[in-house]
């Protein structure tokens, strides 16, 4: 049990838009343990940025239960839902948003600024990471300096700032061409092995049969939950 | 630690968009230097009018007859006899008449000429610059004799030395014993331009003996109220109780008010003055709230990486305050120059007072926050999906 760190019961997530009422997610049952590496399938429109929003905290659920690493979010404040994002998960996004006014110094320092790490300690951490997805020489250029995969890696470098459990990563190479990707996704891997929980939301076949696992979703259910052979 | 986190960010914010920061604090600059110069000026010239009525005497009271039917003035006898009081230090009747001046070619149309008596001098507190003042015996023999102002010497003699030479006033002949200092003008009129003659050559040179103005000087400002007291009552005899006969005045009577004119004239302009700063006020929002929307992308990111609603709302009221404080700071700046100078070329003491300051200071701290709360609060209650989504 304790083990568990995504423990999803019969979740629904129903968008009311006038009228009508769109079920985005339609009694989502998952468990997701701690070390796994596993990426969510689905088109567009299925609901896998829905639920990957209700997982990141950022979305709220309409029924069901979700637990993160044993916390009931339903029972969270808006505050303590932020407090959770802070130090529990790390978002990698499609788009890498990175605050383009800061360096890549500074945007890593960020997470760890809400979550009220002493100055000294947050500098020294960030330059660890930047210089594990190395970055070293890249760390006091600003986003627009640096290449599209450049700022993929400042991501995960900012993802991995609170040491958070779950890294949840939306479409990481999206907007990479195949080599910046492939090198991404190579760097996602060794977070895994490292034993950081992936979830690794995408349309592409090819980057999610790269995970342990796969879980296909289509209008709002899960069709198929597949363990990856290597 | 997270107050010093917020306020790097706001200047941070602040210096990227330098030209769109400065015209924006522009309007609290404005405000907050014509809060402080208005105000300051306002209180330079009412420190300087209420200096110049101290200078009348504080134990000055004056006494206007407007009169009753047929008695419309008093009479010399009646005037003087005000005196026998125990409060009452000296007391000039005064009669005025306006005449043409000559002296050789030179000539001045319509001045004023006052008969006077000799207690005038000390009663006004006048100063002689060469020669001397009307004389109790100048009244008494009815002397013709002058004494000019100022600025009607000049123009009369130009270079030449007054004193001693022969006048025409109205065609009679005067011979002018003295000459006042310069006084310039004041609330009570400038005796600068005037001519004092003694009051009973007025009475033959005027061919008028009516009494309608008293200068009185109290023994000392304690006792000015009671020598009102007396003189009241004694006109009120002779009046028959009309009260509205006659006027008694005495400088603090001026005093309040002038200053309760000067106070309305300083509220009056400190108020335009506080609207700029209000309008300031509502630039700062305009901005803030364009600020919000174009960061919108930038406080979806901040709250998913797990900023509280707390912590934007703290980043962009600080903003906010940092814009008006700043602005605040050079309005000060600007403002305290503006009013030395503007203070110097209408010759009075314009030096902003430490509560001016302070107070406009924080008007326009205040004005900050008032108009940042409205922009952070909507940039905190951001949802941070549609944050993330937007482009």
């Amino acid at each position: 049990m304790d083990n568990i760190l995504i423990k999803i019961r019969n979740l629904t997530k129903i968008y009311k838009m006038g009228e009508n009422e769109v079920r985005a997610l339609d009694g989502i049952n998952l468990d997701i343990e701690k070390g796994e590496f596993v990426s969510i399938v689905g088109q567009s429109g299925s609901g896998k940025t829905t639920l990957m929003n209700i997982i990141g905290c950022l979305d709220v659920k309409t029924s069901g239960e979700y637990f993160l690493n044993g916390i009931d979010t339903s029972k969270l404040s808006d505050n303590q839902l932020a407090d959770l994002r802070c130090s529990e998960i790390g978002f990698v996004f499609q788009n890498f948003n990175l605050l383009q006014k800061m360096t890549a110094l500074e945007n890593v320092e960020l997470p760890m600024i809400y979550k009220g790490v002493p100055t000294k300690e947050r500098r020294q951490r960030a330059q660890m990471l930047l210089e594990m997805v190395g970055l070293k020489e890249r760390m006091h250029h600003r986003p627009n300096e640096l290449s599209g995969g450049q700022q993929q890696r400042v991501a995960i470098a900012r993802a991995l700032a609170n040491n958070p459990h779950l890294i949840l990563a939306d479409e990481p190479t999206g907007n990479l061409d195949s080599k910046s990707g492939s090198e991404i996704m190579k760097i996602i891997k060794e977070l895994n092995e490292r034993g950081n929980t992936v979830v690794l939301i995408t349309h592409d076949p090819n980057i999610a049969a790269q995970a342990k696992r796969i879980v296909r979703i289509k209008d709002g259910r899960i069709l198929e939950n597949e363990v990856v052979t290597p | 630690m997270r107050y010093v986190e917020a306020l790097k960010i706001a200047i941070r914010s602040i210096l990227s968009n330098k030209m769109r920061s400065f015209l924006t604090m522009l309007g609290i600059i404005i405000g907050v230097t014509a809060v402080i110069a208005l105000v300051s000026i306002g209180q330079g010239s009412t420190r300087s009018v209420t200096s110049q009525i101290q200078s009348m005497g504080s134990n000055l009271i004056m006494v206007n007859v407007m009169g009753r039917g047929g008695e419309s003035s008093l009479t010399y006898d009646q005037a003087i006899v005000l005196k026998d009081s125990n409060f009452i230090a000296a007391i000039s009747p005064v009669i005025s008449t306006s005449v043409t001046a000559m002296y050789g070619n030179n000539s001045v149309d319509n001045t004023t000429v006052n008969g006077v008596n000799g207690d005038y001098q000390s009663i006004r507190d006048i100063q002689v610059a060469a020669g001397r003042f009307i004389l109790p015996m100048d009244d008494e023999g009815r002397n013709r004799v002058a004494v000019l102002g100022s600025n009607v010497a000049r123009e009369l003699f130009g270079f030449t030395d007054p004193i001693g030479k022969t006048i025409k006033l109205n065609g009679q002949n005067f011979t002018v014993v003295g000459i006042l200092s310069q006084k310039g003008s004041s609330i009570a009129g400038s005796d600068d331009d005037s001519i004092f003659i003694p009051l009973k050559t007025m009475f033959y040179f005027a061919k008028n003996r009516d009494i309608r103005q008293i200068y009185i000087e109290a023994t000392s400002p304690d006792t000015v109220e009671l020598a009102k007291n007396e003189i009241n009552s004694k006109l009120l005899t002779i009046f028959k109780g009309d009260t509205n006969a006659f006027r008694i005045i005495d400088q603090s009577q001026i005093l309040s008010t002038v200053n309760s004119v000067t106070a309305t004239l300083s509220l009056l302009l400190g108020g335009i003055a506080g609207i700029s700063l209000l309008v300031g006020g509502i630039g700062i929002m305009n901005i803030m709230l364009v600020s919000v929307t174009e960061r919108t992308r930038e406080i979806g990111i901040r709250k998913a990486l797990g900023a509280k609603k707390k912590d934007i709302l703290l980043q962009f009221i600080i903003e906010s305050l940092t814009l008006s404080g700043l602005g605040g700071i050079v309005g000060i700046i600007v403002g305290y120059v503006l009013s030395m100078v503007l203070g110097s070329a209408m010759n009075i003491n314009a030096k902003p007072s430490l509560s001016t300051v302070l107070i406009s200071f924080s008007f326009s701290v205040i004005v900050g926050l008032f108009f940042g709360v409205y922009p952070a609060n909507k940039a905190a209650n951001l949802n941070p999906i549609e944050a993330l989504r937007y482009e």
